[in-house]
């Protein structure tokens, strides 16, 4: 009772009028970044902090989390109508949303995204004000094999599900990795995979930069090559009726990924290191495993694009547990969030709560608000990102290629990458006519460089016994969940063998 | 596509040994203390990408996969002149960026993009070639603070003039 009535001091405080002002704005503008190829919630984080001096550190942090819960809801925007994950965080959200906008229901994909987001933020907030410090005691059990583990997971989520080609898709994985190793070992501190002794290839490749290639310009190239230039996203008109069909449909045929993202993107979001990329892709595993339909998946099912979403907002309120209980971030956006408390004169951790009770309960009930906020604001301007996909495809085109260009030059600010950009791109159409899986190549990017780490550590604890992720009460049964998952299609091959060998 | 699919997969197979062997310029086996070197991990998945490429050839050899079982060319001379003008359009556009900069490369590729291939009308392609250019000018210069590459000498003007609107 004692945490309720903190709670509803916390929303009181949120409810301030300036406090309720800097939430709009801080949703809208993290809207509007987040759907913007290139720029995720970490930019908008970074640029507005030193606006947040004009306030006090209360309303700053409010302000903050705003534009972070804003940018999670705008990253499935770009991810739908221009099918180019704006954040990592979104990729899973391109394999269903973009199917859904090329079939003319693009609003159905945002409503669901909206809903689905709304309903993982409300978990995860829940969660969040019951359990804070015994949730974050339980993340710090998890050590380099479990994290390990958990990342093994992801991939293995991939390639069980890869359907038949599975080749490709360890391939596709083993590429990523690959990638996300150019540039400096980051243990030894050794210039490493210098490709070609190109010097561009020491800053490394971001993830930014494989994404825009791959959805930005390949898939790009790949749609027009096919449709012959002539797209049809049939009738994505936007009355106040539609939308409410919409959300009545995406409550019926997407409850069960909102419910399933919602759960296992909290509890991957605590986790130090791991984040909600991690949590979005495990959630879209899960929920196609456990679907009656997964042939939809990739075709276009609002399932398919509520559990990513409800998972990576839920993730990113539980990114703030570690770091406000733990003084640990769980991604670049809550280290930026980190530092501002710092330079405010707080110091994250167990005593945060005692010392700082009236801050932190503001911050936690600036979280519910921001949530409806978010919703409230998304639905509002989901016409305008639907109006979008009604230009015809000769000018959303360029405009697509315009956008990839410019917002992965300012991710990155070298002409290397963007030359990296177009490399990949090209690369991608043709890999793409012969059916090899890029999705997991751009996941493989952003977790190589939280499992590589993870896995020296691992051996160099066990002195290289690789029994280590066996052994350990967590990640023993999280290692061999992801083996199963490894070897389902080799299972799924025997099977089908089996009939045929006694016909 | 059946010739297709194995070069492919054979280009890739060439492009993971190469990965291999630039992997080996750093230890790849566990050095005691110290836990693996640090080839150890592009080593193995480079390896992982040589045998994916040969289940791939393996799956080719028994005709598994769509491509393999095609006879068909990978694209028609439609596809190929679609590839030229879109994609070859967006590497000038990328060479552009360090002559006119990078708005001038943007309206440029615009104008081409909207009047040549789009055949959209004079009226239609300028508005969005001068109006679009301006307008993320404002938003990465001035709102985001990102400066976008401003090409060769003969651009400052312009860039004198807007920056004197922003400041």
């Amino acid at each position: 009772m004692e945490v309720l009535g903190f709670l509803i001091d916390g929303i009181f405080l949120a409810l301030e009028p300036i406090n309720l002002m800097l939430i709009v704005i801080g949703v809208t503008v993290g809207l509007f970044i987040g759907a913007m190829p290139g720029l995720g919630s970490v930019n908008g984080v970074a640029i507005l902090l030193p606006i947040t001096f004009l306030v006090p550190p209360g309303s700053a942090i409010i302000f903050l989390a705003a534009i972070y819960y804003g940018a999670m809801y705008g990253g499935a925007i770009s991810s739908v109508t221009m099918g180019i994950p704006g954040a990592s965080t979104a990729v899973a959200t391109t394999f269903d949303g973009r199917p859904l906008a090329l079939q003319g229901r693009a609003s159905l994909a945002l409503v669901t995204a909206a809903l689905a987001s709304f309903v993982g933020g409300t978990v995860a907030n829940i969660f969040f004000t019951a359990f804070a410090p015994v949730l974050a005691s339980a993340a710090l059990s998890f050590g380099p094999p479990e994290i390990f583990a958990l990342m093994l997971l992801a991939f293995a989520t991939f390639v069980g599900l890869s359907g038949d080609d599975v080749p490709k898709t360890i391939f596709s994985i083993c590429l990523g990795l690959v990638l996300a190793t150019v540039g400096f070992d980051t243990i030894s501190g050794a210039p490493r995979l210098v490709l070609f002794e190109i010097d561009g290839f020491l800053r490394g490749i971001g993830f930014i930069v494989l994404a825009i290639g791959v959805y930005g310009i390949g898939e790009m190239l790949w749609t027009i090559e096919q449709t012959r230039g002539e797209i049809t996203t049939s009738n994505p008109k936007m009355t106040l009726k539609g939308m409410a069909a919409d959300a009545k449909e995406a409550t019926k045929r997407g409850w069960k990924g909102t419910w399933i993202g919602s759960f296992i993107g909290f509890f991957v979001g605590i986790l130090p290191a791991a984040g909600a990329t991690p949590g979005s892709l495990m959630s879209y595993g899960v929920a196609k495993m456990v679907s009656r339909n997964p042939e939809e998946y990739g075709r276009g099912s609002p399932d398919g694009v509520a559990a990513p979403e409800a998972a990576n907002n839920s993730a990113s309120t539980g990114s703030m547990l570690p770091m406000l209980t733990l003084g640990i971030p769980g991604s670049p956006t809550t280290a930026i969030l980190l530092g501002g408390m710092v330079i405010w004169g707080l110091v994250p951790g167990p005593r945060l709560f005692v010392d700082e009770s009236e801050f932190v309960w503001g911050l936690i009930g600036s979280f519910y608000i921001s949530n409806v906020a978010a919703l409230i604001i998304n639905l509002a301007f989901i016409p305008l990102f639907v109006w979008m996909l009604r230009m015809p495809f000769t000018i959303l085109a360029p405009l697509i290629f315009v956008l990839s260009i410019i917002g992965g030059y300012a991710a990155s600010r070298s002409m290397h990458d963007l030359w990296l950009i177009v490399i990949f791109g090209l690369a991608a159409f043709f890999l793409r006519k012969f059916d090899y899986p890029l999705a997991p190549a751009v996941l493989a990017i952003v977790l190589g460089p939280i499992a590589e780490p993870t896995l020296r550590q691992s051996l160099l604890l066990s002195s290289g016994d690789p029994s280590i992720f066996f052994t350990r009460p967590i990640a023993g049964p999280i290692t061999v969940i992801a083996i199963i998952l490894i070897l389902l299609p080799a299972l799924k091959y025997v099977r089908r063998k089996k009939p045929v060998a006694k016909s | 596509m059946r010739q297709g699919e194995i070069s492919l997969a054979g280009l890739l197979a060439l492009f993971s040994i190469y990965l291999m062997w630039k992997a080996t310029e750093l230890p790849i086996g566990y050095i005691s203390g110290r836990g693996p070197g640090g080839g150890f991990w592009p080593f193995w998945l480079a390896l992982g990408m040589l045998l994916s490429c040969m289940a791939i050839a393996w799956n080719w050899w028994r005709r598994k996969t769509p491509a393999s079982q095609s006879d068909e060319p990978l694209m028609d001379s439609f596809g190929w002149l679609t590839l030229l003008n879109v994609g070859g359009g967006v590497v000038a556009f990328v060479a552009l960026i360090s002559v006119v900069s990078m708005y001038g490369a943007i309206a440029l590729f615009l104008l081409y993009y909207l009047r040549f291939l789009g055949r959209h009308s004079w009226v239609l392609t300028l508005t969005i070639s001068i109006l679009l250019p301006i307008g993320l000018f404002f938003f990465f210069e001035a709102v985001m603070l990102i400066s976008m590459p401003q090409g060769m000498a003969f651009t400052q003007p312009f860039f004198d003039v807007m920056y004197d609107i922003i400041y």
